[in-house]
């Protein structure tokens, strides 16, 4: 039984963290009304863009002169995976999910004998990967020094697939990371990049309009398939942001009521145990007094 | 009925503008182009330049550095990561982006696309400057 001195520390001790997980909860709060806010803006562009390169796929009538980035390399034999998680921890499940999905990926292209990269933004996500997949890391981004993730960060990482991809370095090219949903849902994804997806679906719809090009289809889609890659990217980016903030927030709330529930039940026992010793030095006193 | 159509100008991080125009002038890769209501389906390149949107009540212009256009069913769409509003735009801003430009423009590691597309950049910043 803790003395009545150990549970009064006890309970000012989750008291405080109580504190803490409030002022962070509602840290978050504010932040993800910013980041969910950016992410539904950001939402129109990529759509936009992938439409766009959609109606362009469709007018190619000759797959084989086709921009690789588009069609792909014909192999799939080495597959890059971009990794993207969050810089900071203290946000539930967040980083776990998406690691979770990309190692289960990560063990089906190796038990299908493929060969395996991968690229990792962010530092949670590293920690994680890096102890069981290390050796297949090829490149590390970190932008835990920006405020704010621009459009210039998701070039650079942007970039950098496509550099590896022009060296022939991968076949595929995957992007693991959270869909913001609304702020208790997020749900993790893996999305292909490279070669560009084909949305069936979409392309019966729209497949009646023939458009005009200025200059040639290959010129633009030699242009605007590695804006995409970067368009994705920071959509990806985007969404996460917004992700990690409703994440934090949502675990950050679950810790203070966990922490008002502990304290409620410390603050039971403290007063059991104050009025016991209370009783038992009455006990003391009454017997002492009968026997005299 | 109406002479309308509408046009939307998107950057990665915000939807700058959605209007209703009856005339958008860009400024296409390959020259300048007027688009009305009813143009065919259309999609091409930016160079740097000027985009004129002219409504109902009045023209709007932007300085756009690059993007993409689309056209289709009566829906201009605009994506650019590198719009400025001209009313955003102060002489002093300008002679700074002219003369970075003009020294870029001096140096003889750059390929003939990037001149092309540098000296239309100092064209129309110039011409806005006047």
């Amino acid at each position: 039984m803790p003395s009545l001195d150990d549970l009064k520390k006890r309970i000012k001790s989750v008291k405080s963290t109580q504190k803490i997980t409030k002022a962070m909860k509602m840290v978050a709060a504010a932040k993800l009304k910013k980041a969910q806010e950016n992410a539904e803006k950001g939402r129109p562009y990529s759509q936009k863009m992938q439409n766009i390169i959609l109606n362009l796929t469709k007018s190619i009538n000759d797959p084989e002169n086709a921009p690789k980035l588009l069609v792909g390399t014909g192999k799939d034999k080495i597959n890059l995976c971009v990794v993207l998680t969050a810089d900071r921890g203290l946000c539930g499940g967040f980083n776990s999910n998406i690691c979770k999905l990309a190692k289960t990926k990560f063990e089906k292209i190796l038990s299908e004998g493929k060969e395996l990269k991968i690229i990792t933004v962010g530092t949670k996500g590293l920690d994680q990967i890096k102890r069981e997949y290390g050796k297949y890391v090829i490149k590390k981004f970190s932008f835990k020094n920006k405020k704010q993730i621009t459009f210039s960060e998701a070039e650079t990482v942007g970039n950098e697939i496509i550099n590896l991809f022009k060296q022939n370095q991968f076949d595929k090219c995957i992007l693991f990371y959270n869909n913001f949903k609304n702020v208790i849902t997020q749900i993790p994804q893996a999305q292909q990049i490279i070669p560009a997806e084909n949305n069936s679906s979409k392309e019966k719809e729209e497949s009646l309009t023939s458009y005009e090009f200025e200059p040639e289809e290959d010129e633009i889609l030699e242009d605007l398939l590695p804006k995409n890659i970067s368009t994705q990217v920071f959509k990806a980016f985007l969404e996460n942001a917004a992700s990690e903030q409703g994440s934090r927030m949502t675990a950050m709330d679950n810790a203070t009521r966990n922490a008002g529930e502990l304290v409620d039940k410390l603050t039971i026992n403290y007063n059991r145990s104050r009025q016991a010793s209370i009783t038992k030095e009455l006990i003391e006193i009454i017997s002492g007094a009968e026997s005299l | 009925m109406s002479e309308n159509f509408t046009v939307e100008i998107i950057s990665p991080d915000k939807s700058i503008l959605k209007a209703e125009a009856n005339e958008v002038t860009i400024p296409s890769y390959e020259g300048q182009m007027g688009i009305l209501k009813d143009h065919i389906p259309l999609i091409t390149f930016l160079r740097p330049g000027l985009i004129i949107i002219k409504e109902n009540s009045g023209e709007k212009k932007f300085f756009i550095e690059e993007g993409t256009v689309e056209f289709s069913n009566n829906n201009l769409l605009i994506l650019t990561s590198t719009v400025k509003s001209l009313d955003s735009l102060d002489k002093n801003s300008i002679d700074i982006i002219i003369k970075t430009s003009e020294e870029k423009i001096s140096k003889d590691e750059i390929s003939d696309k990037e001149k092309y597309l540098l000296s239309y950049k100092i064209d129309t910043l110039k011409t806005i400057n006047q």
